[in-house]
């Protein structure tokens, strides 16, 4: 499985802080954005924001980037701190 | 109040509660007589943002990949500069006007590794550390955007 976490107004706009997918349906950070996307007209319009940024296990990472079992991967909208 | 990691001389501190900046410029100076320099920075919620009235600001974080990012950041700052101590506390949860967000504090022998040091970790916390605010405004609540100066800003320092 990998366990896919939203945060901020992404979880907003999803009413979703987390879900998990199995391992074998996808192979990139690209592949699973697809894949969330394609679960309603909504998720759809959401995803399909090129500024939203993804973290496998805690790191940054482009959309090419590989997944594996037993990672995480974070989706969320450019921070905002300091 | 959290110490220095000895190993490493950071502190690292995401956390609800205020702190006094007296004592961590103390933190910072304890038993550190090799350095000359202590840089701080402090980070607080305005009144007023793109014209709007601010009340309050609500800060939400990833925990575990915000204290990664604030490591990955210092340890290029060391690799940088020559710089002794760095302390960063950012605040998470509720807000109100005036209150602190973000500490930043490096210490060095002489000044300018502390000053370069300081705004290059706070440039790439605003774009690297996943941190959100909302903001409480007199029109409802408000997820604010990134802005493209920060971006800019953190790409001076790739020069």
């Amino acid at each position: 499985m990998i366990k896919i976490v939203f945060f901020a107004a992404l979880r907003e706009q999803l009413e979703c802080a987390e879900l998990s997918i199995p391992a074998n349906e996808v192979s990139s950070v690209a592949d699973i954005k697809t894949k969330l996307a394609s679960k309603n007209e909504h998720w759809q319009q959401v995803f399909s924001n090129s500024a939203l940024l993804s973290a496998i296990n805690h790191d940054m990472v482009q959309k090419d980037a590989q997944v594996k079992s037993g990672d995480e991967v974070a989706f969320f909208p450019p921070v905002t701190g300091g | 109040m959290t110490t220095f990691n000895t190993c490493n001389a950071v502190k690292i501190s995401i956390q609800t509660q205020d702190y006094r900046l007296a004592d961590e410029v103390a933190l910072l100076e304890k038993d550190n007589d090799i350095d000359g320099a202590v840089v701080t920075f402090t980070g607080r919620v305005r009144n007023k943002n793109e014209g709007l009235q601010v009340s309050g600001l609500f800060l939400e974080h990833y925990t575990g990949m915000t204290e990664k990012s604030l490591e990955k950041i210092i340890l290029e700052a060391q690799e940088r500069w020559k710089i002794g101590r760095i302390s960063v506390i950012h605040r998470i949860g509720e807000l109100v006007i005036g209150e602190q967000i973000v500490f930043v504090g490096v210490t060095s022998m002489h000044r300018q590794d502390a000053f370069a040091a300081a705004e290059f970790i706070m440039d790439f916390l605003k774009v690297q550390a996943p941190f959100w605010k909302k903001e409480l405004t007199e029109k409802g609540e408000k997820w604010l955007d990134a802005k493209q100066s920060d971006n800019q800003q953190a790409q001076q320092w790739k020069n």
